[in-house]
């Protein structure tokens, strides 16, 4: 018994190893500005935990092995002195660990590029479709009002109000598409329930929640094309919530800009 | 003559209804007992059709035919709701609670045994009232166990979302109520019951962790029963807690104007985050005493586990944000909640450390209880390391709401508080039916269960990292999803195996009660209390002989001692 407990140790130990090192099904690669940082983290955190699992579990089981022949167990109530010392190893660890990641989240939610250099992109989520929306020359967003305005099956799905000129030039689109190399201001919102919007390339999360505009930015560093899921059980389309971000060339989004705007 | 079944005393003892309406602690306890074998059988059967359904959705199932993705939802939300609240919130603390805290603290009663009874039967009907949401039109709700406002406010938001959703907020409020009363008598048992010589610091550590997980429950679940009403409300008195102006449902404007769907996530996580403690405490405390026992030594640092039981218990309270760091929270909170998440790692590390020193250096004598908490800490360690990355928004930002996540609470939360169960229920079955269970057999359940876990949790986490979310009925929607059905496939290959494993457990349990050994009174050689009475006990317990306590809870293997164990009423010059 005590051999076949250290041999099943061992063998969920090597599982963990193989499965975090050889990665057959990994993290889609990077595409995104901040997403090297988010990746340079992970691993970070892979070595310190991934090392601290293969520590635990193989000193667990030769624990248990070792004690399987004693004649009588050690009367010992404890020791002070371990008790200090691996709490202060372990919280000198951790908060290191987690100082790292929160000067991380700091670059990413709380230092923001100013506002004006951004591109502007609304995105909605509804049951079970995301729209992209984008101001258009005049750089300003037309009103919406979905109660009043959105019927189905009438090409409004945001309910533009045909009354504000703002929103002659808006250009709503099912495909998320971006000039490469430009910093991206999302305004996240929803019709009816909360959605997310994920896009794994981009390492890239946020809920949309009805009632709240929230702001999070973006910034591909590559062409090409790459899917977004909905992450925030919806409904039941959640599954299927899906849609596409393509990331082109300045000149080739210019082109679209114009070609949308047209329709 | 020795009883063999404590039901059985009571039969020859009472007429029907006293029988059935007792307010002895020990079958109070029992009721609960079986009342969560019931929820885990269902939780389980659940589990198995949500596994089969994504792998090969067009399986036709016996009884049921195919699986339509709307019923994936819903057994998403009831196998959640089931294990969470019905087994991992109940057999733990109210089923081995109720039967041992007085025995082990030498009370003959809960402080309000009435109290008690009314708490079961109270829990009884949540259970049924749950299960009926299966039967209403619509079905069940299908907004998982967490129940996110708009979706679980708005009935046309989906089916399940109208009279599924009410009779699930009308069992969860009926649950919290008898949360609380169960709460009230432990708290009140545990400070007023304690018998002669009995201090604090002599407590067996499940006592302690009975005790905290009573305080977290009293604290945790009169919150969600008012975030219940609230929603309830929302849903039928035309309130707007949780709903903001302009939504459109389906094509249809929803009347509701104010509110806000953050409030919801807040209140339900202030709850939810206490709640996982509560789940897991008990287990913890059951896996510190067991260590003990079979390997014939104190706990290493029982001051240090009682100080770190109270830490886990009020930081509990502290990191519900870390579940809401992608959900539009102000990204400021974000920073206080990691740091205090990272914090309430320190104590669960200094539990683990704990465990493996009262394992070194000990006579270790292989039981199957002994197997399963020696589990209970693999799992608890694999589980519990995974917590440290979630603690971090940036890396949360990407694992949110994906199976990385389902991994990580499966192993910590589900798998380690089931170790802790299977480890107590073989531990105290002789106690409870003057049986033993069968070794061979909880020695076999155990190598399924255990190399199972591992073997359908592990890999899940690759799915996580891969970008797969929760909560997704068909794999075939998103491409990059549909590329992980392989790996899908050999977790729910991995999960048919284990499941099966567990008739087992079933078969020796309900084998073992009719048949077992017949078990003497101390068959572990164990120091607490309980184990002075006869197996099972006589319904009067301790009765009007109160026991006069001498002893720590853990002496064990004693140097110069007769015996490698010493109980804890022993004379005191012993």
């Amino acid at each position: 018994m005590p051999l076949a407990l250290l041999l099943a140790f061992l063998l969920i130990t090597l599982l963990g190893i193989y499965l975090f090192v050889v990665h057959p099904w990994w993290f889609p690669s990077a595409a995104a500005a901040g997403a090297g940082a988010i990746d340079h983290q992970f691993t970070l955190a892979l070595w310190i935990l991934g090392g601290l699992f293969v520590v635990g579990q193989l000193v667990l089981a030769l624990v248990v092995f070792r004690a399987r022949r004693k004649r009588s167990a050690t009367y010992s109530h404890g020791s002070w002195r371990f008790e200090i010392a691996w709490t202060l190893v372990i919280t000198a660890l951790f908060f290191w660990f987690n100082i790292t990641g929160e000067r991380l989240w700091s670059e990413m939610r709380i230092d923001q590029p100013p506002a004006g250099d951004s591109i502007q992109v609304e995105v909605t989520g509804a049951q079970f479709q995301w729209y992209f929306r984008y101001p258009g020359a005049d750089g300003a967003w037309g009103r919406t009002d979905a109660q009043r305005l959105a019927k189905p099956n009438e090409g409004n799905p945001l309910g533009l109000d045909p009354e504000d000129p703002a929103g002659k030039d808006d250009i709503v689109s099912t495909a998320l598409v971006l000039p490469v190399g430009h910093d991206v201001d999302l305004t996240l919102r929803a019709q009816d329930v909360i959605h997310s919007l994920f896009i794994p390339a981009m390492r890239f999360k946020q809920d949309t929640v009805p009632g709240m505009d929230v702001h999070a930015h973006l910034k591909p560093l590559q062409t090409g094309t790459f899917e977004i899921a909905c992450s925030q059980l919806c409904g039941l389309g959640h599954y299927r919530m899906r849609a596409t971000m393509r990331v082109v060339s300045d000149e080739e989004f210019k082109q679209w800009l114009k070609k949308r705007e047209e329709r | 003559m020795e009883q063999r079944s404590p039901i059985t005393a009571e039969i020859k003892a009472h007429g029907f209804v006293r029988r059935v309406f007792t307010t002895d602690h020990k079958i109070v306890g029992l009721q609960y007992f079986f009342l969560s074998l019931a929820a885990v059988l269902v939780g389980t059967l659940l589990s198995l059709l949500m596994r089969i359904h994504l792998v090969w959705p067009s399986a036709v199932i016996p009884f049921l035919g195919q699986i339509q993705p709307e019923n994936y939802l819903q057994y998403v939300t009831m196998h959640g709701t089931l294990m969470v609240f019905f087994v991992l919130s109940t057999v733990p603390q109210n089923g081995f609670g109720n039967y041992f805290l007085p025995l082990q603290l030498g009370a003959s009663e809960m402080a309000f045994p009435r109290l008690n009874m009314l708490g079961f039967w109270t829990t009884l009907v949540a259970f049924l009232v749950l299960i009926a949401a299966f039967f209403v039109p619509g079905g069940a709700s299908l907004a998982g166990w967490t129940q996110y406002a708009p979706l679980s406010a708005i009935p046309s938001a989906g089916p399940g979302q109208g009279a599924g959703t009410d009779l699930w907020l009308i069992s969860i409020g009926l649950f919290c109520v008898a949360s609380v009363l169960s709460a009230i008598n432990f708290i009140t048992t545990t400070i007023k019951l304690r018998s002669t010589g009995m201090s604090w610091m002599r407590m067996p550590l499940t006592c302690w962790t009975w005790f905290v997980t009573a305080i977290l429950s009293l604290l945790a679940f009169s919150i969600l029963l008012g975030a219940a009403i609230l929603l309830l409300m929302d849903r039928n008195s035309g309130t707007s807690f949780f709903e903001p102006s302009g939504l459109l449902v389906g094509g249809q404007a929803v009347a509701h104007s104010g509110g806000s769907p953050l409030l919801w996530q807040h209140l339900f996580w202030f709850f939810g985050h206490p709640e996982v403690y509560i789940a897991v405490l008990p287990g913890m405390g059951v896996t510190s005493h067991l260590l003990s026992v079979f390997s014939r030594k104190p706990v290493f640092g029982y001051r240090a586990m009682v100080v770190a039981t109270i830490a886990i218990g009020g930081l509990g309270f502290m990191v519900w944000g870390h579940h809401m760091f992608v959900s539009g929270m102000d990204p400021h909170a974000g920073f206080a909640f990691s740091a205090l998440t990272t914090a309430i790692a320190v104590p669960s590390a200094i539990k683990t450390f704990n465990w493996i020193g009262t394992l070194w250096g000990g006579r270790i004598r292989f039981t199957t209880p002994l197997l399963f908490s020696v589990g209970f800490v693999s799992l608890f360690i694999t589980g519990g390391l995974t917590g440290p990355i979630l603690a971090q928004p940036a890396l949360d930002i990407y694992l949110h709401d994906t199976y990385f996540v389902v991994a990580h609470f499966h192993l910590i939360m589900a798998m380690a508080g089931l170790f802790a169960v299977f480890a107590a229920t073989h531990f105290w079955f002789p106690k409870m039916f003057g049986r033993m269970m069968n070794e061979s057999l909880g020695k076999l359940h155990f190598w399924i269960t255990f190399l199972g876990a591992y073997a359908i949790f592990l890999p899940m986490h690759l799915l996580g990292i891969a970008g797969h979310p929760r909560r997704y009925s068909e794999l075939t929607g998103v491409h990059y999803v549909m590329v992980l059905a392989p790996l899908q496939k050999f977790i729910t290959v991995a999960a048919i195996i284990t499941i099966s494993g567990q008739l087992l457990f079933l078969a020796n349990f309900f084998w073992s009660m009719f048949r077992g050994a017949a078990a003497s009174a101390n068959p572990w050689e164990c120091t607490t209390l309980e184990w002075t009475l006869s197996s099972p006990p006589a319904s009067h317990g301790f009765g009007s002989r109160e026991p006069v306590v001498n002893h720590a809870p853990y002496e064990y293997s004693v140097p110069g001692a007769e015996t490698d164990f010493l109980m804890q009423d022993a004379a005191a010059t012993q």
